[in-house]
């Protein structure tokens, strides 16, 4: 789950990381009110939207005065943001954060991922903020300093202040640096985060460690626990699609393709997508309706693809396993009976009762194209596209 | 003969008093010889009965005292089920199987690393499970379409791995172990140690390897393959076409940070000499052809 940057620095500042003074706002008003209560005389307004990049595409801008503060959050609030993580079309910008203006005297990286091979979180860090770290990882890695945490000790105060001084904080901030490293693992740890990056950390003219950006993604599967961030949820960021078809326990990702896909399993759902484009065609999405698919599961999803305009045609690929192909068969043709499925569907069982399966479909009266291996199925649902 | 569990395996399911565990292990017990391997069931506090003719304790350290069990599967719920393999582990089952979906990556992380230095075997989380085909079968893969022989399979993913499965049974070839590991990112067996295991197999004479994108385990089990293996592997890998940054239904299938491509990992299993197929459709039949060269 993904939350903005105003919300992760409210995370980081009650586990103590120095943030810079903001608040979020909905309307220009709220953000000239903010400006003045902040005070000073330079404030930041910055686009909050989950995607990254918001400064290059525009969402991010520094203002010198009231006035600009007003015409800024104008500009910004409401404007569609292109970065190279929306897409092209771009994201509606419905939030601000207005902070006030840091007086940067150099910009560092901190990250922290849950690593795969370690089997452990590792703690990332670099001189080299404000870009990239994908770039830096190419061009420098030997700038990018790692500690892998031992989960029972959590990171040390001797390996917090190790990577605060190599990526260059000065040695009479190390210890307050080290510190704010230590914080933002105990969010990490505490919050079931999957993914935390300060980009950038900041050391200022004024002597402060100060992080200036916060991206928290958390573990899905540990949103059980806790409540608090699911009210953090912003549902405007989330396609509409995968958000109805997750009320119905279904794994769905719109594409841009045109070939609807319904299968059974997220390893032989992605298998599909693959051989669909090795045919010439191109899935509009991704489907996995699980292992016990019900007849109300797969009517949503039908219902789900149907919406895309897009759409050519459909793919249904099940491997009956536990779930036998009668019961599936049946729930395809009642799910057939209740949309009205405006393209052709082509439909390829296999495993369990099989046979009984491909004769309901028959027997049903739907138009249904059959297909015996995936190959073939492939096939025939681009030729169908192809013909529609 | 076959890798981590075969006929002789004796299997304590945990959670057997719940839907699922109950469901899967009366399927298991059905299959070839599950009767005599299938000797115990654990759901805390509901020790003292019986589950389809198997014996219920409450705890996996009772279980093994009373039954000699030494496998263990898995269908506790999330929540609880990190703490099951906790519990498995420390009870020295040689091989835990854990199927649960959705576990937590945290509760994952304190798991495996109470597991060091313990010689336990865990494949899993979120896996189908292993079958040693007309042996036993632990996990919720259909049985009937597996054939005994001598292909292995290792895969991420549970249907996926039926569909080689099938392949491979109708072209004749049968396998000697299936194994899923599972699609989550921290996790116990991965493709190589799989795949070290079926290189010392005498029984297995060719591996059909399915990995998906996210991570870099099939790339370094490519390497290994390149310097050690001396049996022939083919492989697919599945999300040529996922989206970076999108998580494609399983928990690690996600490309992040312009890594875990399958692009990447089909490159890498190419190089080590591995047949990778972009055809889902031609595992079984590249197993074939690997076999004749």
């Amino acid at each position: 789950m993904k939350i903005h940057e105003y919300q992760g620095k409210e995370i980081l500042r009650e586990y103590g990381v120095a943030v810079p003074e903001g608040k979020a706002c909905f309307s220009v008003a709220e953000a000239v009110a903010a400006a003045e209560a902040i005070g000073g005389n330079k404030w930041v307004v910055k686009a909050q939207i989950h995607a990254g990049g918001r400064g290059k595409g525009g969402g991010v801008k520094l203002a010198d005065s009231i006035d600009e503060v007003r015409s800024l959050a104008d500009e910004i609030l409401g404007m569609t943001l292109v970065t190279h993580q929306t897409g092209a079309e771009g994201k509606e910008v419905k939030r601000l954060l207005v902070e006030e203006g840091a007086p940067i005297k150099d910009e560092l990286y901190v990250g922290l991922v849950v690593d795969r091979t370690t089997q452990r979180v590792t703690v990332m860090a670099s001189s080299e903020g404000g870009t990239e770290i994908e770039t830096v990882a190419e061009e420098t890695p030997e700038l990018i300093h790692k500690v892998s945490v031992d989960p029972k000790t959590g990171l040390t105060d001797a390996e917090a202040q190790g990577l605060a001084s190599k990526i260059g904080i000065p040695s009479e901030l190390v210890a307050e640096g080290g510190k704010l490293i230590q914080a933002l693992y105990q969010a990490f740890w505490d919050k079931d985060a999957s993914l935390a990056e300060i980009n950038p950390l900041i050391v200022t003219d004024d002597g402060r460690v100060v992080a200036l950006d916060a991206k928290i993604n958390f573990d899905e599967s540990a949103m059980y626990r806790h409540p608090e961030l699911e009210e953090l949820r912003d549902l405007d960021e989330e396609d509409a699609d995968e958000i109805e078809a997750s009320k119905f326990g279904l794994n769905y990702i719109s594409l841009d393709g045109t070939i609807g896909c319904l299968v059974n399993g997220a390893g032989l759902a992605m298998a599909t997508m693959d051989i669909i484009k090795l045919y010439g065609a191109s899935p509009a999405n991704f489907l996995d309706v699980g292992g016990g698919a019900t007849t109300e599961q797969v009517t949503e999803a039908f219902k789900i693809m149907l919406k895309n305009s897009n759409l050519k045609a459909i793919l249904v690929n099940i491997f009956g396993g536990i779930m036998r192909c009668d019961v599936i068969a049946e729930g395809l043709v009642n799910a057939a009976r209740e949309v009205d499925l405006s393209v052709p569907l082509v439909v390829r069982l296999e495993g369990t009762n099989v046979e009984q399966g491909r004769q309901i479909l028959a027997d049903s009266g739907i138009s249904v194209i059959s297909a015996t291996t995936m190959a073939d199925a492939a096939e025939k649902v681009a030729a169908a596209a192809a013909g529609a | 003969m076959s890798i981590l569990i075969n006929k002789d395996s004796r299997v304590v399911t945990q959670g057997i008093t719940g839907k699922t565990g109950m469901f899967h292990t009366h399927h298991s017990i059905e299959y070839a010889n599950g009767k005599n391997c299938y000797v115990a069931g654990v759901t805390p506090k509901k020790g003292g009965q019986e589950v389809e003719g198997v014996p219920v304790y409450d705890s996996v350290a009772e279980a093994r005292d009373a039954t000699n069990c030494n496998v263990s599967v898995i269908y506790v719920p999330p929540p609880f089920a990190a703490a099951a393999i906790d519990e498995a582990v420390d009870a020295g089952m040689e091989v835990v199987i854990c199927i649960t979906e959705g576990i937590p990556v945290k509760d994952m992380i304190l798991t495996r690393d109470r597991m060091k230095g313990s010689s336990t075997v865990l494949v899993g989380p979120n896996c189908p499970g292993v079958i040693t085909p007309e042996e036993i079968k632990i996990g919720i893969m259909p049985g009937y379409i597996h054939r005994k022989g001598r292909i292995g399979v290792v895969s991420r993913s549970g249907t996926l791995t039926y569909e080689v499965v099938d392949q491979l049974t109708k072209l004749g070839l049968g396998q000697s172990t299936c194994v899923g590991i599972g699609g989550d990112p921290v996790n116990g067996l991965k493709h190589l140690d799989v795949m070290k295991m079926f290189n010392d197999d005498p029984d297995t004479d060719g591996v059909v390897m399915c990995g998906e994108i996210g991570g870099t385990d099939e790339e370094e089990c490519a390497e290994w393959i390149a310097d050690n293996m001396n049996k022939p592997v083919v492989g697919f890998i599945a999300g040529v076409t996922a989206p970076p940054g999108k998580r494609m239904g399983h928990a690690g299938a996600i490309i992040a940070g312009g890594k875990g491509t399958a692009d990447e990992k089909i490159a890498a299993l190419e190089a080590a000499g591995v047949s990778v197929t972009r055809n889902p459709s031609d595992m079984g039949k590249l197993m074939v052809e690997a076999l004749q060269k």
